[in-house]
């Protein structure tokens, strides 16, 4: 094995020996040399701003997501509780903030999961709902990114269940996707999802057909803003 | 001709009327990377399929629309353009220290990294390290890198069953067809062909499914949901790989992607060494080029990232396995290496008028298009003057499209320009008598003469008897059948233009002496 380690990283050397004057001679000739970054890295649209939510909303509404608004901090379990009235069974990770659940309904049955004791994928088919916080939202490209901490969980936990109620924080809402990178770059190693609206596919005739794998619901709570 | 076709041994040949196996389907060859026809011929039988041609046509045309939004809503596009395309420059020349910082970093975080020289070895590594884990089936994401190394078919051979798991994988799997986009590999289909696939091939179909997309997409949730639950093995590809961090990115739409790299024990990824980048946050480009120019998208569905193991999430026994299988051939080459920049996202294919009109069977590769025409004979290198691969590089109008839609800026139709220049030259420095070069010498003998020339038009008559009913004359001919190897030759209108000219114009006998006409006014 280390010997087709040792024979791959041999001819490249080899390969990259010989072509440097034949690259040259080609048209448009392409040469190793500092790399161009003229692309926006930062927005005049501040994050956490109106206009950034706007962009964002817009972003999933397209996506066939489903937005609620709520207006504070303590507004969040009030929504959370209207969104999943209808929700038989629910989990969410051990570090949320449990405030969010106060208001849930009796007939919510709730289950906790944390790295420690996880619950089996067989228990999680069996759960409608699943609730998480994030670590940043794009605005442009209407993505939600987790990066698996206590109050988002183990990726299993968003995956299984059919329907996903993500809870974004005006704040955490950057306008591009250069300004989400510089955040999770601070911990580039953590199992990172990012969403952009319900699982889809386009490989019927390339029509948009929402919902096959992944969670085929998704609604996000808005904080603030 | 039939010295030019080399049609490889095909693993299996389907019976001609087998009413099982549905038109235009192409069987699963030995060679990923070189089956069938060469492309002239495969070309002309592709077009005589109609279903298909509308079905491509109904599909390129709806991405490009797509496509043309969103990269039109990103002012910076150019920009991005260009740092993806220099980042890619970078990569390649700095690719020895790149993987080596990769391997380390994906090492330190609980990964197992394996080096592949060819197909055949790394099928071998994939193979031992699922029979290390007992199992006998497998799931997979979609990957173009296990597709070129045949690997679903070399596992059959080792009784392990690998099931497809992205929809269009999975159509293309079930009707024992070959990948025809580098995307969407069964863009070929149409609804109602995707539900008579379905409904022969799969084992529970829905009671009184229609071809509906949302309802075939749902037949699809069911057939595979039991296989995500149950895998303990698992078979990726990967976008990007950051040297870095040592971080991997699969990047889809259905979530069935997010099912194999979560959910099993065990995760191998399969990937061409092509596909590091330097940095982590380089993501920041590629994350904006590829969604937009592969499925016309702000962003895709979802994007996985994961380094090594993560304690308690995810799989814990995971490896990957680094695929040279002539990349570094490539790379020793101008072109080749132009090559390898390549994102595949598929756009060059979508906007291209040769692709939308043959398919992507047509190419005899898993990787079609204008960037298989060129990635394809690079990978494989050239067999000889018979190689069908060789007929890729004039499988292009070299209208420039590709190009203006290529993320990285790879620019296809000089690349192939360059490859044709090569196979032309090989054929003279074998003293081939080339078609091209007696083509040439032959007309500059015969327009340097106004009566010659007369002469010559008229025996235009005599092709059109050649071309007969088809109006198309196939096979020209020694020494001109050089032409007609990779095209066709229109039949001659009934008439020259002298003759017309004689006929309409009866008091003005010879064209080229008048200049009294209209041109004046
Ligand atoms: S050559 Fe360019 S346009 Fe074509 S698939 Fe590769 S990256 Fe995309």
């Amino acid at each position: 094995m280390s010997e087709a380690r040792a024979e791959i990283l041999n001819r490249i050397a080899l390969a990259l020996d010989g072509v440097p004057s034949a690259v040259a001679s080609m048209p448009g000739a392409e040469r190793p040399q500092e790399v161009p970054r003229a692309y926006r890295a930062d927005s005049e649209v501040a994050t956490g701003s109106a206009q950034a939510l706007e962009i964002l909303v817009d972003r999933l509404v397209d996506y066939r997501a489903v937005v609620h608004r709520a207006a504070s901090e303590c507004d969040i379990a009030g929504v959370v509780a209207e969104v999943l009235s209808d929700a038989g069974s629910l989990v969410y990770p051990d570090g949320l903030d449990p405030a969010w659940l106060s208001k849930l309904p009796a007939s919510v049955v709730t289950h906790e999961d944390s790295l420690t004791a996880p619950l089996g994928v067989m228990e999680l088919d069996a759960i409608d709902a699943v609730l998480t916080a994030c670590r940043v939202a794009v605005a442009d490209t209407g993505t939600i990114i987790l990066d698996g901490q206590p109050d988002q969980g183990r990726r299993a936990i968003t995956l299984v269940p059919d329907t996903h109620v993500c809870v974004v924080y005006a704040q955490q809402v950057v306008h591009l996707l250069p300004q989400a990178i510089t955040q999770l770059a601070l911990h580039p190693t953590r199992p990172q999802t990012w969403i952009a609206g319900p699982s889809a596919t386009s490989d019927i005739e390339l029509n948009r057909v929402e919902g096959v794998h992944g969670p085929r619901n998704l609604h996000v709570i808005i904080v603030g803003g | 001709m039939s010295t030019f076709l080399g049609i490889p041994g095909l693993r299996k040949t389907q019976p001609a009327h087998d009413p099982n196996i549905l038109p235009g389907t192409a069987p699963i060859p030995d060679e990923p990377l070189r089956w069938g026809q060469d492309f002239p011929h495969a070309a002309r039988e592709a077009l005589k399929n109609e279903q298909m041609r509308r079905n491509l046509g109904h599909a390129t045309a709806t991405i490009r629309a797509k496509r043309a939004q969103v990269v039109g809503e990103a002012p910076d596009w150019e920009d991005l353009r260009d740092t993806g395309s220099q980042l890619k420059i970078n990569t390649l020349a700095a690719l020895p220290a790149l993987l080596e910082q990769f391997e380390t970093n994906f090492t330190a975080r609980g990964g197992t990294v394996h080096w592949a020289r060819d197909a055949q070895e790394a099928n071998e590594i994939v193979t031992a390290l699922i029979k290390a884990t007992g199992e006998t089936e497998v799931v997979k994401v979609k990957s173009m890198a296990t597709q070129e190394i045949g690997l679903n078919e070399y596992l059959a051979e080792h009784d392990i069953a690998a099931y497809e798991t992205d929809l269009a994988e999975l159509i293309v799997q079930l009707g024992e067809d070959m990948p025809s986009h580098i995307l969407v590999p069964a863009i070929h289909r149409n609804r109602a062909e995707i539900k008579d696939i379905f409904l022969r091939r799969m084992e529970h179909t829905p009671e009184g499914m229609t071809d509906a997309p949302r309802e075939l997409a749902m037949a699809a949730r069911e057939h595979l949901r039991k296989k995500f639950l149950a895998a303990k093995v698992a078979i990726s590809g990967a976008n990007f790989a950051a040297a870095d961090t040592g971080t991997l990115t699969v990047v889809e739409s259905e979530g069935n992607g997010r099912m194999c790299l979560t959910l099993p024990e065990t995760l191998i990824t399969v990937m061409g060494i092509e596909k590091i980048i330097p940095s982590f946050t380089d993501l920041e480009v590629f994350m904006q080029l590829l969604p937009r120019s592969s499925t016309g998208e702000r962003m895709n569905p979802y994007t996985s990232l994961w380094t090594g193991v993560t304690p308690g999430d995810g799989p814990q026994n995971v490896h990957i396995v680094l695929v040279d299988a002539g990349r570094t051939k490539a790379l020793a080459d101008d072109v080749g290496r132009a090559a390898l920049k390549c994102i595949r996202c598929s756009a060059c294919l979508n906007v291209c008028p040769v692709y939308e009109r043959v398919g992507g069977h047509a190419y005899g590769s898993v990787y079609p298009g204008p960037i298989g025409a060129i990635l394809t004979p690079q990978l494989t290198g050239s067999t000889g003057h018979s190689d069908p691969n060789n007929s890729l590089p004039f499988a292009s109008s070299l209208c420039g499209a590709c190009f203006d839609a290529c993320p990285v800026k790879i620019d296809i139709p000089s690349l192939l320009v360059h490859l044709r220049a090569r196979v032309v030259d090989e054929d003279k420095a074998a003293h081939r008598p080339t078609g091209w070069g007696a083509a040439m010498s032959a007309a500059s003998y015969v327009m340097a003469d106004s009566k010659r020339f007369a002469l010559a038009e008229k025996g235009t008559g005599a092709l059109r008897a050649l071309a007969g009913k088809k109006g198309y004359v196939a096979k020209l001919p020694f020494p001109a059948n050089g032409w007609t190897q990779s095209r066709d030759l229109p039949a001659p209108p009934k008439e020259t233009f002298r003759q017309w000219w004689d006929r309409t114009h009866p008091q003005d006998s010879d064209p080229a002496t008048q200049n009294n006409g209209d041109n004046n006014e």
